[in-house]
């Protein structure tokens, strides 16, 4: 077991009734599949806005970064970067910068 | 005292105005959802304190949120839209093929007598019920597979469903409009559906005359007479006193027919309230001048409403879902502008005045009246 820092943009924290970083124990190999499996069953009300509930793929203005790697593109069973399975990094679930 | 709730969905959250029966001094609560939009704000008939709410965004998607205490604290629900086997495909801007996809919802409407039970109508168009409360949504699929689904096409603000209008006499009956496809009605609870579009001529379809392809904006219908709807479409504003099965024109003596919401006088049948827009190309009030219109004979014989309401200078719209009427012994009547504005007449529409003026763009305008 290992616990994943995640961060996430201010629309899902408040959706999420969380404050600033949320600490997820996460079985088996660090991906960005089986972080997000651990986000959504701990607040459910976050199914369906990173990923879409039918295909689990990420939704086109989320994207998923960690320091200044942008993970969006890689494959979703990827291992994520030590840094972010150490836990001395978070996964940023970031919201695309569109709109007004 | 009786009192009314006024729920205003807008670009950047949802608000809640509350006035006892008075309706000249408002509490305004909000924004929930601040920066999410939220196209429709709907309370149960069953439980008026429950109350769904639809935010959305391009970013994270679908949201429903409900409140069991009037609005005061929300708690999100359910939000997965999957529709009913394979979508298959509507028509695009172009006319190719496009598969179904689900965007957001645009308009509740809560059973009048259980408050677990609530319809959704959607974008890309269907119908959705939940019987939980939210929790969980089926898709009523008799409607999208109706064998014109192919021929369906977006209007300017997608395809979607934004009008459910449930017969008070039959559960089981109902009519749905969706642009631009048209009007819709079942008979057997939504198992399977017919076209109700005969004496529709819409501009710019290769047949006129066709079943289906209308860009119908909103319906109206008085509990009383069933039968009786009104509709004002892109251009033109329509009756039908058939149930749906004959339409006929009522917008002569309009300064235009083009126009988005349409409501009916809560205690009279016959009396019919329009926002006239200029245009499909110009979406704001003919002269600058934000003027509703009624008409006493169900339809012509039209009367503006100018008496609190900006005659010069104003460039506002009025959308479809952002009119709504209350139920006191003087019907109240509301409605919202994308400048932010929402507008309340206690005395059915003689008199109007700002209950708020700077809100982000108003999507939509309903109102609850309390005991």
């Amino acid at each position: 077991m290992t616990e994943v820092r995640v961060k996430l943009p201010q629309h899902l924290r408040k959706l999420a009734r969380v404050d600033g970083e949320v600490a997820l124990a996460v079985t088996g190999p660090v991906t960005q599949r089986s972080v997000l499996d651990a986000l959504e069953a701990r607040y459910p009300a976050l199914r369906g806005t990173v990923r879409d509930h039918g295909t689990g793929r990420r939704r086109a203005f989320v994207r998923f970064f960690t320091g200044e790697q942008d993970l969006s593109h890689d494959s979703p069973d990827d291992p994520l970067p030590d840094a972010v399975s150490r836990g001395s990094e978070p996964f940023l679930v970031v919201g695309a910068m569109a709109g007004g | 005292m009786s009192s009314v709730r006024v729920l205003v969905g807008t670009r950047k959250g949802a608000f809640v105005l509350t006035a006892d029966g008075t309706r000249d001094d408002w509490k305004v609560d909000g924004p929930h959802f601040g920066g999410w939009e939220v196209y429709h704000v709907a309370g149960s008939p069953a439980d008026p304190q429950r109350i769904f709410a639809a935010p959305s965004g391009g970013w994270f998607g679908q949201v429903i949120q409900r409140s069991d205490d009037g609005g005061a604290s929300w708690a999100p629900v359910g939000n997965e839209f999957t529709y009913a086997g394979v979508p298959g495909t509507h028509q695009w801007y172009d006319g190719t093929p496009h598969p179904w996809e689900f965007a957001r919802v645009w308009h509740f409407a809560p059973s009048a007598t259980d408050p677990d039970t609530v319809l959704a109508g959607v974008e890309d168009a269907a119908l959705f019920r939940s019987v939980d409360g939210g929790a969980s949504w089926q898709e009523v699929p008799g409607l999208r597979e109706h064998g014109s689904g192919p021929q369906w096409q977006p209007g300017a603000g997608g395809m979607c469903l934004h009008t459910i209008v449930p017969d008070p006499r039959d559960p089981a009956r109902m009519h749905v409009a969706i642009s631009a496809a048209g009007v819709f009605r079942t008979e057997d609870a939504g198992r399977t559906w017919q076209p109700t579009n005969r004496g529709l001529q819409s501009e710019g379809i290769p047949d006129p005359d066709a079943e289906v392809g209308h860009c119908v904006h909103n319906l109206a219908m008085h509990p009383s007479r069933p039968d009786t709807l009104y509709m004002q479409k892109h251009w033109d504003v329509m009756r039908t006193d058939d149930g749906g099965d004959t339409w006929y024109d009522i917008g002569e003596g309009l300064p235009s027919d083009f126009g988005f919401p349409i409501d009916v006088h809560a205690h009279e049948p016959d009396t019919v309230y329009v926002v006239p827009i200029t245009s499909d190309s110009l979406h704001v009030p003919p002269e600058g001048r934000l003027r509703v219109y009624r008409s006493r004979a169900g339809g012509g014989e039209w009367e503006p409403l100018t008496n609190g309401l900006p005659q010069q200078h104003c460039y506002v719209n009025v959308l479809r879902d952002a009119m709504a009427v209350d139920t006191l012994d003087d019907c109240g009547v509301y409605f919202g502008t994308t400048g932010g504005q929402v507008y309340v007449s206690p005395d059915g529409g003689d008199t109007w005045s700002a209950i708020v003026r700077d809100l982000p763009a108003v999507l939509s305008v309903e109102v609850q009246t309390l005991p």
